[in-house]
């Protein structure tokens, strides 16, 4: 059983508000989810678990410096900016 | 007295690879506008993939090594999730539960003698980008965001709660330093190069982590700081919270953060555009380019040059300095190479806050120590050549015969001496008489009319003999 609780501390981690209705709608979701997974447990035990559905490992690539955005680029998206700089909120 | 308990995390910049972590972008960074070393990965941007570098993965095999530490048959990258400006993505990729390597120790020197530092684990993780905010941070009202720094290849070290003072987190530091700088895959005098998390407790008390400790000497300070908050809680009875706090470098104090991240709350999970890696198989590539690490060449050096435990310790700790000494013990006396450089160059370093990677060329060492050698300078004379040249550069030779500083020619003071008795026949024969320090007003006067440039040893031996021809001829 999910609580209240535990919905308003992921909803927190994922920076999302929620309404009081809201979170009865969540639950309902978060329920549907954690009981599909809990198809895992029907599998027997003492298999590895897999992290990456392909075979493949040790994929690098060189330590080769390449080309950058340039400051223009790279600001073209941001909502605010100041002297090359994101500007972006208060933290501490 | 309380027992202390200090465990650290040290995250180190691989800052001498070329490119970062999981882009091309270069980490040449330093001293450039913001975001101009950036690209879509290491911003970020919807649909970017990153590449692992495998440089950076061959260089923090050779740290784990270096650091005896058992490199892992399989390492992973996670996301670790959580919200912050500097993290473009909203998760950093880092490791989790299949690390790099597990284990290792650091030797260092305490003054109850040697200590071995144990390690838990070494992990890679990619640095976020850099907060400022305008005026002070007390009253700024936004952040200023520099993702140039974002994506560089960062060690995170993690010792065993084993160092129990913060002058033993010091040199565990400074030691760390010091292999990392030999390994050449770290330069420690970069602006943000070494940034150190303290977990702090005392015996039987909650622990508090200390979070943003950026320099070397910050490191003492927010330790005795942090030690001294929580004795004095203890003292008026109050429990030690366990919690996270800030270390304010400006005003040396450390500050609590009243967040509770629980480990559980960045969600972590393999991933899922970097495939595994086998970081054993790199090691047979890596073994050889280790090079010789500090205890190794400490000890050769004495075998080698015959030099003090002392002097081959100092000479050490650094790799350039090591280097240095080695150019210079290849020309001159190693027992006098050693000395000017352990003790006389590196005072003035000290003294002028200035690192040995600022330091002249030793061929000018070696010129100024080759005067020094056939008397040509006084001791005196060589080491203002070396303030001078620290100071404003220059040529060894220019310097000297600028500032005069040959050493009078023997038959010269051979003169001055002869002249300096005929003038003084009262100190003479004072002298004579037995009142031996005499002879002190009679190198005075001869150093007087040489204007420094006579060397005093020399003046000394020249007098005695002269004098006692005297007392021989007047007995
Ligand atoms: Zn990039």
């Amino acid at each position: 059983m999910i609580t209240d609780e535990q919905i308003r501390h992921v909803a927190k981690l994922a920076r999302i508000e929620l309404k009081d209705d809201e979170v009865a709608v969540f639950r309902e979701h978060f329920e549907k989810i954690l009981d599909y997974f809990g198809m895992l447990d029907s599998v027997e035990e003492n298999i590895e678990p897999v992290f990456h559905v392909l075979d493949i490992c040790n994929v690098f690539r060189d330590d080769v410096p390449g080309e950058c955005l340039n400051q223009e680029e790279v600001m073209a998206n941001a909502p605010k900016t100041e002297k090359g700089y994101f500007r972006g909120p208060r933290i501490v | 007295m309380e027992e202390v308990i200090i465990g650290l995390e040290v995250h180190v910049q691989l800052n001498l690879l070329k490119s970062k972590l999981f882009c091309q972008c270069p980490t040449d960074y330093h001293n450039s506008e913001p975001n101009t070393h950036v690209c879509p990965i290491c911003l970020g941007l919807p649909g970017a993939m990153p590449v692992i570098n495998r440089k950076a993965v061959e260089a923090g095999i050779a740290v784990a090594m270096a650091l005896n530490a058992e490199i892992q048959e399989k390492t992973l990258f996670y996301r670790k999730n959580y919200f912050y400006p500097d993290l473009p993505r909203g998760f950093q990729i880092s490791q989790y539960d299949f690390p790099l390597a597990y284990g290792g120790y650091v030797t260092i020197e305490t003054d109850s003698g040697e200590k071995k530092v144990t390690l838990k684990r070494i992990h890679m993780e990619e640095d976020p980008g850099r907060l400022t905010y305008p005026g002070t941070i007390d009253t700024a009202r936004y952040s200023l965001i520099d993702y140039n720094r974002s994506g560089m290849p960062l060690l995170e070290i993690v010792t065993e709660p084993v160092i129990s003072s913060p002058k033993e987190a010091r040199s565990f530091l400074n030691k760390l330093r010091t292999i990392l700088e030999y390994l050449g895959v770290f330069d420690g005098s970069l602006e943000g190069a070494m940034r150190v998390d303290a977990n702090i407790s005392l015996k039987g008390g909650a622990r508090a982590e200390v979070k943003n400790i950026s320099s070397y000497k910050g490191v003492e300070k927010a330790l005795s700081f942090e030690i001294t908050r929580q004795k004095n809680l203890l003292k008026r009875g109050i429990m030690v919270e366990m919690e996270t706090r800030h270390f304010d470098e400006a005003r040396g104090v450390t500050i609590s953060l009243r967040t509770k991240e629980e480990e559980q709350d960045y969600r972590y999970f393999p991933e899922p555009d970097l495939p595994p890696m086998e970081p054993r198989s790199l090691i047979p590539d890596v073994k050889d380019t280790i090079p010789e690490l500090p205890d190794a060449k400490r000890r050769r050096f004495m075998e080698e040059y015959g030099i003090s435990d002392y002097f081959a310790k100092v000479l050490t700790s650094e790799i350039r300095m090591a280097d240095y000494f080695e150019k210079v013990a290849k020309v001159i006396d190693p027992g006098l190479a050693a000395t000017w450089i352990a003790d006389i160059l590196k005072g003035e370093l000290n003294y002028r806050d200035m690192e040995f990677s600022e330091v002249f060329e030793a061929e000018k060492l070696i010129q100024v120590l080759k005067l020094l050698a056939v008397k040509k300078i006084t001791e005196k004379g060589a080491v203002k050549v070396i303030r001078v040249m620290l100071d404003e550069g220059g040529d060894p030779l220019k310097i000297v015969r600028r500032l005069d500083l040959m050493v009078m020619d023997l038959s010269e003071v051979e003169r001055l001496c002869d002249e300096v008795i005929e003038e003084n026949s009262q100190a003479v024969s004072d002298y004579i008489s037995g009142r031996k320090e005499a002879l002190n007003y009679l190198v005075g006067q001869v150093m007087k009319k040489s204007r420094g440039k006579a060397d005093p040893g020399e003046t000394n031996r020249i007098l005695i003999r002269k004098l006692k021809e005297r007392e021989k001829d007047s007995s």
